[in-house]
């Protein structure tokens, strides 16, 4: 899996750099509008994570260009102005997704992921996870052929730490992700619990499992 | 007191005492003028009187005034060389008034031959002195007056006139206000103090206008620089947070930075927020349905609701939909229903009420008012949640405003946020 970051800053390019390959992606970069140009006139990607504030341009350009060239590549945009404007021209030149500076690299994970998996619909489309099987176009998981009744946020939340396994994952990534943004202020996220709860009971039979990290996040286990 | 009225009154009170000193002048240059006049006739009179004493000597019988306007008496030769001709006013009782009236009487001494020499008197009947200055003063009353009424009409007609483009200018300073772009037409005029007025009036404006721009442009611009340097942050700490060898004293601390973190970015988000519905950048609208927006916000809040244990009930009485941008609806109710989740106390109700044009919203917690002139302020927090950005009411009101909803607050026995939809 060969993903392309175009991305001025140095260090936001480092993080996610950094994060994506611990994911055993191929990770190659571009720092400004030019070399991005190049990257993506040479190379096919299976994702593409463009910021569209660059300095010599607007990474906008950069998917007309990509678009022009019938290039299949999936884009998500990621943007420090999280104007709803730029939202909506880059989903309407076909962008994937949009993600807006500051995010999680829980939440950058999930949506790489979902990008990817939506692109290649060769083969199975279904995330299968130990015994578990999730399948993301009707929404629905089984166990060993089982199939179990999860609700909307306990889906959510199964599916977001199945993005993320084996890492940990905040509670305040799996709060705005899972239950929106506006949840944001509320003063503590320890509401999540009862959901978190409720999906530990129907996953029982799983061979995953969710563990809670020192009181600060869960992490999906495969208990093998 | 206006300006032209205030300038009318100096004009009226000046023109008392400089109609006074004229009356004065006018009434002597008069006087002089009617004498000079009385005293011609006079000497004419004699000189007629001297050509029908040498027809008719019988003439120069009438000693008295009983029936002409002259009289002789004989004088001596000596007297008639020491003769000096005078003009003397004096009394005379006037038969058609019945009383003494003033006559001007011409003396001189005429020569009949070379040995009769006779003194000469006329009169004729003089000016009434009090009757001129009786009506002397009528007609400058009616003069002072005339004067009055002119100038109180020419202010009213034809200043008001002039004034004109300063009141409208005034008119429309009074409804300009700075933060809704109200365009001010600034009326043209010859007048240079209007003129004057008129410049630098817009000067003010313009500068005024760049500067609140500048200053909104900078909270913006701003909250967006800020966006990079959190996001390197926070990522930096959460790939730091998967490393396998750190404590769990080490995760927890981390954890707390990247809350704070996670506070800052949140207030910036909202004062970027903040600035985009001043910014007027939320243009698209549709039409809401707020029951079911209410609905769907409680059930993504039930969560939090039910850890906090406030129950939440909707009293459905009518249904509302209104024109609006759907995403600052949910960001509107979003923060009254979590605004009274936060501070509503364990075990309460939560009651959001829906009437034909009125969504409101009630939770008991703290029995005491709310500051309501400083409720819906930036950064006002009535709680000492630490997670409150202070900025959620201030949102909903400027979000209220920009569609001109009416977002108020009351307190009876429980704090209640109502909407009302025009």
């Amino acid at each position: 899996m060969k993903i392309l970051i175009i991305e001025d800053e140095p260090q936001m390019l480092e993080n996610m750099r950094e994060t994506l390959e611990k994911e055993h992606y191929t990770v190659e970069s571009a720092s400004d509008f030019k070399a991005g140009l190049n990257k993506i006139g040479a190379y096919d990607y299976d994702c593409i994570l463009l910021d569209i504030g660059l300095p010599d341009g607007n990474g906008l350009e950069l998917l007309i260009e990509l678009k022009r060239q019938d290039k299949a590549d999936g884009v998500i945009i990621v943007s420090a102005k999280n104007s709803l404007d730029d939202r909506i021209e880059g989903l309407n030149l076909g962008a994937d997704d949009y993600l807006s500076k500051p995010f999680h690299m829980a939440e950058l994970h999930a949506r790489v992921k979902a990008v990817i998996r939506r692109r290649n619909f060769e083969g199975s489309n279904f995330i299968e996870i130990g015994n578990v099987i999730i399948d993301p176009e009707s929404r629905s998981v089984s166990i060993e052929g089982q199939t179990i009744n999860l609700n909307r946020k306990e889906y959510d939340i199964l599916t977001y730490l199945v993005s993320n396994k084996t890492r940990l994952v905040t509670k305040t990534a799996l709060a705005e992700h899972v239950w929106g943004d506006y949840i944001d202020q509320a003063d503590s996220f320890d509401f999540i619990y009862s959901q978190i709860k409720n999906l530990r009971k129907k996953l029982e039979k799983a061979s995953i499992s969710i563990e809670a990290v020192y009181g600060v996040g869960y992490k999906l286990d495969l208990n093998a | 007191m206006k300006l032209l009225n205030h300038t009318s009154k100096y004009l009226l009170f000046l023109l008392l005492p400089i109609l006074t000193v004229w009356a004065f002048l006018f009434y002597y240059a008069m006087l002089d003028e009617i004498y000079d006049s009385l005293d011609d006739g006079l000497e004419n009179q004699k000189i007629i009187l001297m050509q029908q004493m040498l027809r008719d000597a019988s003439i120069l019988e009438h000693a008295n005034f009983d029936e002409h306007i002259y009289s002789f008496s004989r004088i001596s030769k000596s007297t008639h060389e020491n003769f000096e001709e005078s003009y003397r006013d004096t009394l005379m009782f006037m038969h058609n008034e019945k009383e003494f009236e003033p006559v001007r009487i011409f003396e001189t001494a005429i020569k009949h031959d070379d040995e009769a020499y006779y003194k000469l008197k006329i009169i004729t009947s003089m000016v009434e002195e009090d009757d001129l200055i009786e009506s002397l003063v009528y007609y400058l009353l009616g003069l002072y007056a005339l004067l009055v009424l002119t100038i109180l009409v020419m202010n009213n007609l034809i200043l008001r006139k002039i004034w004109k483009p300063f009141y409208t200018l005034i008119g429309q300073l009074g409804k300009f206000r700075i933060e809704k772009n109200t365009f001010v037409d600034i009326p043209s005029s010859n007048i240079e103090e209007f003129s004057l007025l008129n410049t630098t009036i817009s000067q003010l404006i313009n500068k005024a206008r760049s500067s609140y721009t500048d200053q909104k442009q900078f909270i913006e611009n701003a909250s967006h620089e800020l966006q990079t340097p959190l996001a390197i942050s926070i990522n930096k700490l959460e790939l730091f947070l998967e490393h396998q060898n750190l404590s769990q004293e080490q995760s927890k601390d981390i954890v707390t930075v990247l809350d704070n973190l996670g506070r800052l970015t949140r207030m910036n988000k909202s004062l970027l927020l903040l600035s985009k519905i001043e910014n007027k950048q939320f243009e698209e609208a549709t039409k809401v349905n707020f029951n079911t927006l209410t609905e769907t916000i409680i059930s993504d809040f039930e969560d939090f609701a039910k850890h906090r244990k406030v129950h939440i009930s909707i009293d459905a009485k009518a249904e509302i939909f209104y024109q609006i941008n759907q995403d600052l609806a949910t960001i509107l109710l979003s923060n009254l229903i979590k605004n009274a989740l936060i501070h509503g106390n364990k075990n309460e109700h939560v009651l959001i009420a829906i009437e034909p044009n009125t969504w409101s919203i009630s939770n008991k917690g703290e029995q005491m008012p709310l500051d309501d002139t400083v409720i819906f302020s930036r950064f006002k927090k009535a709680s000492t949640s630490k997670k409150s950005t202070g900025l959620g009411l201030a949102i909903s009101k400027a979000i209220a405003d920009k569609y001109t909803l009416n977002l108020s607050y009351t307190f009876t026995d429980a704090h209640s946020f109502t909407l009302k939809f025009y």
